[in-house]
């Protein structure tokens, strides 16, 4: 599996996404800068977390109109896997690649913790190699996770099978305790708390490992 | 063009905190009088926060050297070497004033400044620090000071992308007026790879980088040179606004930069801004340097030489270039979208020149601004320790006593505060917040850094030399306490008014406590900062000499952790309880008194036990170790059993009395836990090495249980321990003044 890591200015986790792929797939992971027009030939693309454009204006608002949109738009629109991760969640979101919106988190107040998810969807690219239903511990780390849509798009989400993960104690606010969520095509995924953080035992644990297992499995 | 210019009257001098003979030497210095530009530069760098004036002679006296030390005090951070070609750079640094008056942009401009401190030394930041003193909690305005410094931190180190693992968070009403924040940024850079601030040669480009500069922060050194009144807030305009987003670009330009070998040399701007960046790099490098200030980048019209020169306007470098590589370096600033302009050159007639609208507004002699600065040997006035042991009530029950102690305002836990810090960003936070150091791994090593801070406050104002033994001694516990080897400190030496003889007397001794311990633990000092005048209507505070820690673990594997791991492990306390209640948590939480001698530390005895424990460690022999210090030994044993979530029976037997056992605070003591089979040998190690040990018990259960009669559900102690931040901050619960 070839993937890239999209470098917004104020992107901070491209380094740890580029580290975890590069663990998991033993190949390189190439860097695309966001002023670039074109994707390099890569099977995933991933939107890291940070603050991207500093977070002034909405989050994720500013990095939606960064040149390297346009291509990552058409990757996805060519069925190619995309993986939107906390900053990334919300650069996806604002371009319209997923629905709904992240809001303040419900306590106004930025959360950096271990959550319990419950993976709620296997059949998908990301999810494939977790067990439906099964507990897994993932840290968040924003201070925008409040994920918002209206009724109507939330069962629509929930009707189709594109809830991915739910936390099981919400720390956000989130509707419907929404934690990841798919697209329609289910080649995009875009969720808060960080997968990348924990593929090494030593520093958080390995349950992060089962969705980049799950990438490779599929696109390899 | 606009000059400002002022003449300068006494008047005129005395606003700019200088005094009468202060002003004379600059005459003198000058050999005529100084312009109103001129008089702001001399005020800003003869400031106490830029020139040391009242400290310089005494913190000569502490030890910087050990064969690791690969840069001391007196660059923008220190450096040691961490062995690989690996170099671990780092420094502590207050933002006590800007906090106090603007609490959320004091304490964010804080840590981009640290972090600024860092980056230019060629290293990129790997973790954050910070220890907090805040006013009592009952203080109106405590809480909203908790809930600004803390959302600053978290907005900046957050968005930088860089972890905040740990700290300090004490409340004392000496810090009503005055509350500290002291922000640590630890970097990892090569050995082979490293930048200082010295513009050697004549002719060089001079570039300013980063962000514009604005009127914002004018001063502001001098601000953090004088005592607090209740006028201060007025000072409001004089706190610089952060901009992490810059930063962050700033970051990765600099080391971009930094990558290509077109640097001579680069310093942050920091306090006192352009002026003290480019004086300094002109007076470490021996040269003279000239800038043009119609070409410095900046956000508003018509600012004046003044106002330009004494901005600390945050997000912005000084570099010296080697000739010709203007255009290579202004390339990289640009891709990141940041401002990057030529603004002068260094000569070779060693002064200090400034241009503004084709006129020199100001020439200096740039030793005028270093070495000619006043030092002060001020006068102090000493005091003998307070002394004695003070009583207590014996009837009270030992675990209801536990129980207030682990929800009393020092002791709860600071979940609250660090749940609001990104600890995890970047992949290689090995120990989070609540143990004894935080550890972080060295990217794609095995190898780790362990870093603490600490001070005991409490301790210093009764015994200042005492008081600052015991902060380094308690640090290097720490670092000892998760196995690493401790390597170097930086002093962060927060006091009041250094002009009033009895708080000199605490600077004084609180550096040579400093200094005696660091060279008993072979633990030297390799930067530092010192934030005086930390008083409001003239109270000052505590004695607070914080000690920022480092130390290395060669293999991560083999570290310990706070948290009990097997139900059936023997508890063993390491060192000797004499049971001193002086000072301690227990006699102001319990007894509602601050009594008594602050404990003394024997560092003799102090290494000893540290090299035997983390021997222990690193020997892949134990993985269970607590520090004993604010609390005692129940505390520790009640912190490891809430962390780990398995109970513990312990007891003492024939214990003349209980409390000063269990909650006294004598130093150089551990708590450790091991299966029975290896909890016997090293109790005969201990033995045979002439240590002080005992067995106190047994992890298991769901209740810490003691004497095998009392217990107490460890449930309840976490309610308790976890209980009291979060319904302080939501204005739940105001205690009782400590």
């Amino acid at each position: 599996m070839k993937s890239a890591v999209i470098v917004f200015p104020a992107s901070n986790c491209d380094r740890d996404a580029a580290t975890a792929l590069e663990q998991m797939t033993g190949t390189k992971t190439l860097m695309v800068w966001h002023q670039d027009s074109d994707l390099p030939e890569v099977d995933l693309v991933v939107l890291p977390g940070g603050f991207s454009y500093g977070d002034y204006l909405r989050c994720g608002a500013m990095a939606n109109q960064s040149k390297i949109m346009g291509a990552i738009k058409a990757h996805a629109g060519r069925g190619g896997a995309v993986l939107g991760i906390c900053n990334g969640f919300q650069v996806l979101t604002e371009s319209g690649l997923l629905p709904g919106a992240l809001m303040r988190n419900a306590g106004l107040k930025f959360i950096c913790k271990q959550v319990g998810l419950s993976v709620e969807e296997t059949q998908s690219a990301f999810t494939r190699k977790y067990d439906k239903g099964q507990t897994i511990s993932l840290p968040v780390a924003h201070g925008e996770g409040n994920y918002y849509a209206d009724d109507a798009t939330l069962d629509r989400l929930e009707g189709d099978g594109r809830v991915m993960f739910r936390y099981q104690d919400n720390p956000n606010g989130s509707a419907r305790n929404i934690a990841g969520i798919l697209n329609e095509k289910r080649n995009v995924l875009g969720l808060m708390p960080h997968p990348e953080r924990v593929v090494d035992p030593l520093t958080g644990g390995t349950d992060g490992r089962g969705l980049f297992q799950s990438l490779i499995e599929t696109l390899s | 063009m606009t000059t400002g210019m002022k003449t300068v009257t006494p008047e005129l001098v005395r606003e700019h905190s200088l005094t009468p003979d202060e002003y004379g030497r600059i005459k003198k210095l000058l050999g005529r009088e100084a312009n109103f530009v001129e008089l702001g530069v001399f005020s800003v760098m003869w400031s106490e926060h830029c020139s040391y004036k009242s400290t310089r002679a005494h913190l000569k006296k502490l030890p910087t050297k050990a064969a690791w030390v690969i840069q001391g005090p007196g660059e923008n951070a220190g450096v040691i070497d961490i062995g690989d070609g690996d170099a671990c750079i780092f420094k502590m640094e207050s933002h006590n004033h800007p906090s106090f008056i603007e609490p959320y942009q004091g304490a964010a401009t804080g840590v981009g400044g640290i972090m600024r401190d860092v980056f230019t030394m060629g290293a990129r930041p790997i973790a954050m620090m910070n220890a907090l003193r805040f006013g009592e909690p009952s203080h109106p305005k405590t809480r909203h000071l908790v809930s600004g410094v803390v959302s600053g931190i978290g907005g900046y180190g957050n968005c930088m992308g860089v972890p905040t693992v740990g700290g300090e968070v004490n409340f004392h009403k000496s810090y009503n007026g005055n509350i500290l924040v002291n922000a640590m940024c630890v970097g990892l850079a090569r050995t082979d790879k490293i930048f200082l601030s010295a513009a050697k040669g004549a002719g060089n480009p001079v570039v300013y980088i980063g962000s514009k500069t604005g009127r914002d922060g004018i001063h502001g050194a001098t601000m953090a040179s004088a005592e607090f009144d209740d006028a201060s807030e007025e000072k409001r305009p004089t706190v610089q606004v952060g901009d992490p987003f810059t930063e962050k670009l700033l970051l990765e330009a600099c080391l971009e930069l930094m990558a290509t070998d077109a640097i001579i040399a680069i310093q942050d701007m920091g306090a006192a801004g352009l002026t003290s960046s480019s004086a300094e790099m002109a007076d470490k490098g021996g040269s003279g340097i000239e800038l043009d200030l119609d070409k410095v980048p900046q956000r508003e019209t018509g600012m004046t030489a003044y106002e330009m020169l004494l901005s600390e306007s945050q997000e912005r470098m000084l570099a010296v270039l080697k000739p010709g590589r203007e255009d290579q370096a202004r390339a990289i600033f640009e891709k990141w979208e940041l401002d990057f302009a030529v603004i002068g050159f260094t000569t070779d007639t060693s002064r200090f020149v400034i241009k503004h609208g084709g006129a020199v507004v100001a020439d200096i002699p740039v030793t005028a601004l270093s070495d000619e600065a006043p030092i002060y040997e001020r006068p102090y006035a000493k005091r003998a320790p307070v002394t004695g042991a003070p009583t207590f009530d014996k009837s009270k029950p030992v675990l209801a006593s536990l129980e207030k102690i682990l929800a009393a305002p020092d002791m709860a836990s600071r979940r609250w505060v660090w749940e609001q810090y990104d600890n995890s960003v970047m992949n290689d936070t090995v120990q989070h917040p609540g143990g004894d150091a935080a550890v972080v791994r060295v990217h794609g090593t095995k190898k780790a850094l362990a870093i603490t801070t600490d001070v005991s406050p409490r301790y210093c104002r009764p015994d200042p030399f005492e008081g600052g033994k015991q902060a380094v001694a308690e640090a290097w516990r720490n670092l000892t306490a998760v196995g690493a080897t401790p390597l170097a400190v930086t002093d962060n030496l927060n006091y009041g008014n250094p002009q009033k003889p009895e708080i000199m007397w605490e600077i004084v001794a609180g550096i040579d406590g400093i200094g005696e311990a660091c060279r008993a633990l072979d633990f030297p000092v390799i930067g530092g900062n010192c934030s005086l005048y930390n008083e409001t209507n003239g109270e000052g505070i505590l004695p607070t000499p914080a000690i920022g820690a480092v130390g290395l673990l060669k293999d991560v594997t083999r570290m310990a952790t706070v948290a009990f791991k097997r139900q059936g492990d023997v508890v063993i306390l390491i060192g000797e309880t004499k049971g001193h209640l002086g000072q301690s948590i227990y006699l102001r939480e319990i007894e509602g008194r601050e009594e008594g001698a602050a404990p003394m530390v024997d560092l003799a005895v102090e290494k000893k036990n540290g090299d035997f424990v983390r021997g222990l460690i690193a020997s892949g022999r134990v993985d269970t170790v607590h520090d004993v210090s604010d609390g005692g030994v129940l505390v520790s044993v009640a912190e490891m059993a809430m962390a780990g979530r398995i109970g513990a029976s312990i007891g003492m037997a024939a214990l003349p009395e209980a409390a000063p056992f269990w909650f006294g605070e004598d130093q150089a003591r551990y708590v450790i836990a091991a299966p029975f089979a290896e909890a016997e040998k090293i109790v005969k190690e201990a033995r045979a090495a002439e240590i002080f040990v005992a067995e106190l018990g047994k992890t298991g259960g769901d209740a810490l249980v003691l004497d095998d009669k009392d217990r107490v559900p460890l449930a309840r102690l976490s309610a308790a321990h976890e209980g009291w931040f979060p319904r302080f901050m939501a204005g739940e619960e105001i205690p009782a003044t400590n």
